[in-house]
């Protein structure tokens, strides 16, 4: 599966290429701001996705509508969680809080774990694409790691560390690190050797090296690795919360499933969804921003 | 006297699978300072590898290369290569491109103030100081090839080597880089070596014109002096003998005694 991951990602990053050279090209037009223009692009872009996930709505109530349905359709989840789904922000004691802070504790653990796995990935990324002899000895481990579950690290971290907290974000680490090291080894190993050769002339010391031309010039690869590493570690927190407890939104799912509250799941779940989109656009965003004079040849 | 830069008896194989394909054999050339010396010879002579073993970017086989009858192994600023794709980093505008090389070449004996003055000079020289804010994608493959030149130039080298240098530019802008580089040589007195395949551009700028068997283990076949004075025009050169008649020699050696065999590589 996660293979594919890397697959689909890798495509969806490939055409930014051009895209950014677009974007480049139509900055000295930009004065010229036709606000109906605007109004037009926005509606393309919002009205589809609108009237599919009102569609989709229809459908659900629909066939959750009958008295034996096992799910709850939409107009129960609206009426029964209408507190999550309203007040995001309210708090009311040590389990009882909002949504949106449940989202922020989660976040808080994915930040310190994805943190840690983005600089060890891409150190460690570097030392596999550099050295051929590193490549030999560490690429068959990590294959063969990264297609470990999240999930099946986590007995032994709760055993290593005793604790609920650091083995969730052991879990964190160990299940976005993957993506992380393989991209840098291959976007470092694709550095052209003109690159190489400049810094030769120059004398760059290897730490020169690394900033100036290596982490520069593998920065596209490095960050569809840091895009799929924060997918993953969205993933891996829900699951491993939902074992070790806490306050995050993955517990706060196992916890309502508990009190067989259908519906805050429900609106649990499209939390999930939206942030893990934003998380991802996130890193999106600033692999483009980084990267916007490498890709330009 | 000794030469400025000696190249003393160099080959050069390549080993591959237990198979040694010897590329260069006994290549001996001495270059004084200031001269400005061509190599030419058909593709896959082995002249961008001769071009790499005096950057120090490959090794020899066997042999030295002396510069100031000190060996040199290992690549360096002294030997300031503009390779024949620019080799800019694109994500550093030109500017920052030069000031790569020169914060590392210059890092220590001269002050910001100095270092940007003399990344301006440089730019000047190759008349880019237009350009200084922009991306190597912003400019176009004659405006990259001048700050690549601009680059080399800034490390202060004892020795500039010009790897095809014009190689991927259309006719015109050649010419303009060409007439550059002339202007530049006269004004600065580089040694200059330059790998070509242009025989029309080897003579125009060279003083000497080294022409190269065809491999495997090419070796020097035939040096030629062009003993036309500086400052060069070409327009008036088109019709002037010693350069038809150089022109002549160089086509002969590269047509007629050593014509490119397909079956040779």
């Amino acid at each position: 599966m996660s293979i594919q991951t890397i697959e689909d990602t890798k495509v969806k990053a490939f055409p930014a290429k051009p895209a950014a050279e677009l974007v480049a090209f139509t900055a000295k037009s930009r004065r010229r701001i036709d606000p109906l223009a605007i109004a037009g692009k926005v509606a393309t872009a919002l009205v589809p996705p609108a009237v599919v996930i009102a569609l989709l709505l229809v459908v659900w109530q629909v066939a959750c509508s009958s008295p034996t349905a096992s799910l709850p359709p939409p107009s129960q989840v609206w009426n029964e969680a209408y507190d999550l789904i309203a007040h995001p922000f309210f708090d009311n004691g040590p389990q009882d809080i909002g949504l949106a802070w449940r989202v922020l504790i989660s976040l808080q653990r994915v930040a310190i774990g994805f943190g840690l796995a983005a600089i060890v990935g891409v150190a460690l990324g570097a030392l596999v694409g550099q050295s051929i002899w590193a490549m030999r000895g560490l690429d068959p481990v990590f294959q063969i790691l990264r297609t470990v579950p999240p999930l099946a690290w986590l007995p032994l971290s709760l055993a290593a560390f005793r604790d609920s907290s650091p083995s969730a974000l052991f879990v964190i680490f160990i299940t976005s690190i993957w993506p992380i090291i393989i991209n840098t080894a291959v976007g470092v190993r694709n550095i052209p050797q003109d690159y190489r050769n400049v810094a030769l002339i120059l004398r760059l010391n290897p730490f020169e090296f690394f900033v100036k031309i290596m982490v520069p010039a593998a920065a596209p690869y490095i960050f569809t690795g840091l895009r799929i590493g924060i997918g993953l570690s969205w993933l891996a927190i829900v699951a491993a919360e939902m074992l070790t407890g806490g306050v995050g939104i993955g517990f706060f799912i196992w916890d309502a499933w508990n009190s067989s509250r259908l519906p805050d799941i429900i609106v649990a779940l499209a939390y999930i969804g939206v942030t893990g989109f934003c998380l991802d656009r996130l890193v999106a965003g600033v692999g483009a921003f980084v990267t916007r004079g490498t890709t330009a040849k | 006297m000794t030469a400025y830069l000696k190249l003393d008896h160099i080959d050069k194989t390549f080993a591959r699978g237990g198979q040694v394909t010897e590329v260069l054999k006994d290549i001996r050339l001495t270059i004084d300072k200031g001269e400005f010396v061509s190599i030419i010879g058909h593709s896959g002579c082995g002249k961008s590898t001769l071009l790499n073993l005096i950057a120090g970017l490959t090794k020899v086989s066997a042999g030295a290369v002396l510069l100031e009858n000190k060996e040199v192994d290992c690549p360096g600023p002294e030997r300031a290569v503009v390779f024949q794709n620019h080799s800019l980093l694109p994500w550093l505008t030109v500017y920052e491109n030069i000031n790569l090389a020169v914060s590392k070449v210059f890092g220590r004996s001269k002050s910001k103030a100095e270092r940007h003055d003399w990344i301006m000079r440089n730019l000047d020289l190759v008349q880019m100081a237009h350009a200084r804010d922009k991306r190597p994608a912003e400019i176009s493959g004659g405006m990259k090839q001048r700050v690549g030149i601009a680059r080399a130039l800034a490390m202060e080298p004892k020795i500039l080597l010009l790897d095809e240098p014009f190689g991927a530019l259309d006719a015109l802008t050649r010419a303009h880089l060409q007439d550059a580089v002339m202007d530049i040589h006269s004004r600065l007195g580089s040694t200059t070596i330059m790998i070509t395949h242009d025989v029309d551009e080897a003579v125009l700028l060279s003083d000497r014109i080294v022409m190269m068997t065809n491999g495997p283990a090419a070796t020097i076949g035939e040096v030629l002096a062009v003993p036309l004075a500086r400052p060069r025009r070409r327009v008036e050169l088109s019709s002037d003998r010693t350069f038809l008649r150089c022109r002549e020699a160089v086509l002969k050696f590269l047509y007629e005694r050593h014509r490119f065999v397909a079956a040779a590589e």
